[in-house]
């Protein structure tokens, strides 16, 4: 049944937050820590046990690939009601702020990448979850010139 | 009749969002490649779009929810709120290449650490430099450019002044928007191709709305990799930002 992977999702997402919650009380924050993280890692766990015990069906798994599939909707729904008024209109202090803690971190993406060397393989393994976040129905084409591909 | 429309509208908001987005991918997935020959990813073009489109709501309202303060695309709010962002995020993780993610999990760890201490510097030479002088204007500041959500609770926290929160707030919201236009355009040039440095990446920006809109943009397979550090960010940065960072701003201007 396919509501069986969505309550599944649920379930994970309730269980994350609720620990990342408490987390948070733990260590004497106002905020969730983690909680999703600790979620994904719980759907994680969760995926390998079912396909342990062969009980993943085709229709739980589309319960759970749908939302994933939602995913860059719901990030360009998200994107639509940002404050942007308020990011434009704040002035210099706030775009040197903002744009020197972000090159920085970009600097330091690439040489955090580096350290250690590229990874032997390639995310084969990962490739189906590609077409499934991508909201792409169609077969995959050959030819991807977006993702950063020519390794 | 168009009072009815809007009527519809209002009252099945959600639906709405769903048909209104749609739209919104559909036109730009054929700008992408029409336009732009494939070069740039329809989601980039999207997520700009809804930027564009959060400003002019944003203009025309004056509130602080973009397109979702229009009352018939109040679903907007709903659709893009942190309830579903947050159970589409976990959602990605069901294809995590499990031995690729433990493998970078060491990194993750040092990109999150960088990752609130570079930008809470960034944050705080840039206060100082604009005239501020108090340990807690500089701290609060600093704090809101790790993410626009520890910005204002570590100001809560301090007791700080509400335009010095203002400005927090606006420095995460503007870091949040850099993130999610520039990854796809440096995305190349820092080597965000593979699940390692996606999981630093996440960990390094930090802003979950950033770094989801970014990888989306740039790579989808990358998403739950950038997510699964990122969500991480903003609980660590509000337990060191009122705490250790408060008080290290403190011990150097007194």
């Amino acid at each position: 049944m396919t509501v069986l992977g969505v309550a599944l999702l649920a379930l994970c997402t309730l269980v994350g937050v609720f620990l990342g919650d408490l987390l948070g009380i733990l260590l004497g924050v106002k905020a969730n820590v983690g909680g999703v993280g600790i979620a994904m890692m719980l759907l994680i766990a969760a995926r390998i046990w079912l396909m342990r015990h062969d009980r993943l069906g085709h229709a739980t798994k589309l319960g759970v690939e749908f939302w994933a599939s939602m995913y860059i909707p719901i990030v360009v729904a998200m994107a639509a009601q940002q404050n942007v008024v308020a990011a434009v209109s704040g002035g210099p202090i706030v775009i040197i702020a903002a744009v020197g803690s972000v090159l920085l971190c970009f600097a330091a993406t690439a040489l955090l990448g580096r350290i250690g060397g590229r990874p032997a393989r390639d995310g084969a393994e990962a490739e189906p979850a590609a077409t499934v976040i991508a909201g792409d129905v169609e077969a995959p084409s050959p030819v991807r010139p977006t993702t950063a591909g020519g390794r | 009749m168009l009072h009815m429309l809007e009527h519809v509208f209002v009252e099945q908001s959600l639906v709405a969002a769903f048909a209104v987005i749609g739209g919104l991918m559909l036109v730009s997935n054929v700008i992408g490649k029409r336009l732009t020959g494939g070069r740039v990813h329809g989601s980039a073009i999207a997520i700009v779009l809804g930027l564009v489109l959060a400003y002019l709501g944003g203009l025309a309202t004056g509130g602080k929810h973009g397109l979702a303060d229009i009352p018939a695309l109040a679903g907007i709010g709903l659709m893009g709120g942190a309830m579903l962002r947050d159970f589409a995020i976990v959602a990605t993780a069901f294809e995590v290449d499990v031995i690729e993610a433990r493998r970078a999990g060491l990194l993750g760890v040092v990109a999150l650490a960088l990752g609130t201490v570079l930008p809470f510097l960034v944050g705080t030479l840039t206060a100082v430099a604009f005239g501020y002088h108090d340990a807690v204007s500089i701290t609060t500041i600093g704090a809101g450019a790790i993410t626009y959500i520890v910005g204002p609770v570590t100001g809560a926290a301090l007791g700080a002044d509400s335009t010095v929160m203002a400005l927090s707030i606006a420095t995460g919201v503007t870091k949040a928007v850099m993130v999610m236009v520039g990854t796809p355009l440096v995305a190349r040039l820092i080597g965000l191709d593979n699940p390692r440095s996606a999981m630093a990446y996440g960990g390094l920006m930090g802003t979950v709305s950033g770094v989801a809109g970014g990888l989306a943009a740039t790579d989808p397979k990358l998403v739950p990799y950038g997510a699964l550090t990122a969500t991480f960010h903003t609980g660590i940065g509000c337990l060191v930002g009122p705490s250790l960072l408060f008080l290290a701003v403190r011990a150097l201007v007194g």
